[in-house]
């Protein structure tokens, strides 16, 4: 399968390649010349060089000090590899930092989002799309406003809703809830979600109705089947978002009770009393998922960047 | 019902005109959209209660006081007058401004550069791709605690490197002094950019694969040179990607808050000189203890909210179409 996505990526690009005039900046006759051909060269290694630096060198020094003794990591000049090799760190702060139970709530934190802000997003932009029901419009045009208002602008009245629910006077502070449930005020997806609907012809849901498929059939068995890259994208970005997120889950898991603390909110508050390279060991495991993840879905991210839309 | 559904997407696209010659009766149409609704409620609520409601709710509680023993009773301007005579309060926003400042100049300028120059490369794109959007991905308090440890004075990477080259060493994010710009802001806006830049980067470099060859290949014959062809192909080609990514990114370095709460701890550093505004809000209302007060902090936000306001007002205003 993945060597299949990548002969067919490899394929496209090329014929990418073939099909444009690839003219950019630089000529191709310029590139071509003696002199263009080794400041290519030249300038090519530099970025290289310097991009693996930049990069993969402070990763480099997060995996490798995280098998260094504690006295190592701190020792001036640094080594440059482990000299005291020592894979235990990573079992003692598996368990000294308890980062299985951190994994597993950030995880049920961000499938748990995922979940609902896919039933209630795509639902939502279907029925805007495709079912337009009264004041639909007026509901669109408020939910894309809040995409004006900068998100940690709202903390503390969002927090102060969250431990007491108007109407309801529940108090989600510590449950999973007070995550999932604001997740699903993503202004963002409803836009991706909506725009892609619209896109597909209302003649495919004429043709299911005429059949006597019902309106949630026309959703599971048309739309949502033709909308797979926007739902990639989507799912991929709500993951990320809450995965990355701290300031949310540290207020109103961390605060409640520590043990339902996410990865990034347990690694920085171990930053206070544990030794260097243990806390470099968790820190490397937190990081390990999420780079695991990218480069799998690194084609759906890159593409989801750049088509789905602008979001730093 | 299939009957109702037919006429209910068929009325949906059909034009006015086809919709008034046969007018839906009243019992379909409500069927049609209590069906509607049903499927947009969930969301609605979710909107109503975590983003409609706060925002009305930060305004009124930013003139309101707790009254002792529970509730809350109103209070004028109160809120706002004591913010203002807050000496940590212009601190932070001199700060935030020099950040936002310091990571244009990083921040903005680097990715775009970068993207010129990835764009022009033959070999090893996909490669220098995933590089530059890698630190995107790791969680934030993982890369920030990596640089924590290289800002060490006493054991870090950083001095070790300044020691070799026998240059100056520097106490980095806990260097005291609050110039305009700051060693100790600095460090925090390496930290962020070194984290965030992946995403511009790879924005910049679709809209400039998207720029014909033909107006490249037209410059030359006219005889410009590299620099002529940034400035007058380049440039005009991606405007709108560059202003859009500008006012996005001011927007979004104003609310910095995680670079600077993991890399000096939660404290703002030496003298609060890379405390930012939301560090403030998140102070004035969850870490003071005892006397933690959700109203100041709402008006800090009424504030923060009204400046970012204005400012996207205002650059949308002086960089709209003309003619």
């Amino acid at each position: 399968m993945a060597a299949t996505a990548t002969v067919s990526t490899r394929a496209r690009v090329n014929q990418r390649r073939e099909t444009t005039s690839t003219r950019t900046l630089i000529s191709g006759v310029a590139l071509n010349r003696p002199r263009g051909k080794i400041i290519y060269r030249v300038v090519l290694t530099l970025v290289i060089v310097v991009f693996t630096l930049v990069f993969i060198g402070p990763m480099y020094f997060l995996f490798t000090d995280a098998l260094k003794s504690t006295q190592e990591v701190i020792a001036t000049p640094p080594t440059l590899y482990p000299h005291s090799f020592d894979p235990g760190n990573f079992s003692t702060a598996w368990s000294r930092l308890d980062v299985g139970r951190m994994l597993w709530n950030t995880a049920y934190y961000a499938f748990g989002a995922l979940a609902l802000q896919l039933v209630f997003d795509v639902a939502a932009a279907y029925s805007l799309s495709k079912l337009r029901p009264v004041l639909g419009n007026v509901v669109l045009f408020l939910m894309l406003a809040t995409l004006m208002i900068p998100v940690t602008v709202l903390v503390v009245p969002q927090y102060v809703t969250v431990a007491d629910m108007p109407l309801f006077h529940w108090n989600l502070i510590g449950s999973p809830e007070a995550i999932w449930l604001p997740s699903v005020a993503n202004a963002f997806n409803i836009f991706l979600l909506k725009r892609f609907f619209d896109s597909i012809p209302a003649d495919y849901v004429d043709a299911a109705s005429v059949d006597g498929a019902s309106r949630l059939m026309i959703l599971w068995r048309i739309i949502l089947p033709m909308s797979r890259p926007i739902i990639a994208v989507v799912s991929i970005f709500s993951l990320v978002a809450v995965w990355k997120d701290f300031l949310w889950p540290l207020l109103v898991e961390y605060g409640y009770t520590p043990t339902r603390e996410t990865l990034n909110v347990g690694i920085w508050q171990a930053q206070v009393g544990v030794p260097e390279n243990l806390l470099i060991a968790a820190s490397a495991m937190a990081a390990v998922p999420t780079i695991a993840f990218f480069l799998i879905f690194q084609r759906n991210i890159m593409a989801g960047l750049t088509a789905g839309g602008i979001r730093g | 019902m299939a009957n109702v559904l037919t006429s209910v997407a068929r009325s949906a696209a059909a034009p006015p005109a086809a919709r008034r010659r046969r007018p839906a009766s009243l019992l379909p149409r409500v069927r049609r959209n209590a069906a509607a609704w049903a499927f947009l409620i969930g969301a609605v609520l979710c909107f109503s209660f975590f983003s409609w409601y706060p925002i009305v709710r930060e305004v009124i509680m930013s003139f309101q006081k707790p009254v002792y023993g529970g509730g809350y009773t109103w209070a004028g301007w109160s809120n706002y007058i004591r913010i203002f005579h807050d000496p940590t309060f212009w601190q932070a926003w001199r700060n935030t401004l020099e950040f936002t400042v310091l990571a244009l100049v990083l921040g903005y300028a680097v990715p775009f550069v970068v993207a010129i120059v990835l764009n022009e490369l033959r070999h090893a794109q996909g490669y220098l791709r995933t590089l530059v959007y890698l630190p995107v991905m790791l969680p934030p308090a993982s890369a920030l605690l990596l640089f924590v440890y290289f800002y060490n004075p006493q054991y870090g990477l950083f001095d070790d490197v300044l020691h070799f080259l026998h240059l100056p060493v520097s106490q980095w994010v806990f260097q005291p002094g609050t110039g305009f710009v700051s060693t100790a802001m600095l460090s925090v806006v390496i930290a962020s950019t070194w984290m965030n830049m992946g995403s511009a980067t790879l924005i910049y470099l679709a809209a400039l694969q998207n720029i014909p060859g033909e107006l490249y290949e037209a410059a030359e014959l006219e005889g410009a040179g590299l620099f002529r062809r940034i400035r007058h192909v380049t440039i005009p080609q991606t405007r709108l990607i560059l202003i859009l990514l500008l006012m996005l990114q001011v927007v979004a370095t104003m609310q910095m808050f995680i670079e600077s709460f993991v890399l000096t701890n939660g404290g703002g550093g030496v003298g609060d000189n890379t405390l930012s505004v939301v560090m403030l809000i998140y102070q004035y209302a969850f870490a003071m203890s005892g006397a933690s007060n959700y109203n100041s902090a709402s008006a800090l936000g009424v504030v923060l909210l009204l400046v970012l306001a204005v400012f996207s007002g205002g650059f949308l205003w002086a960089t709209r179409e003309r003619g």
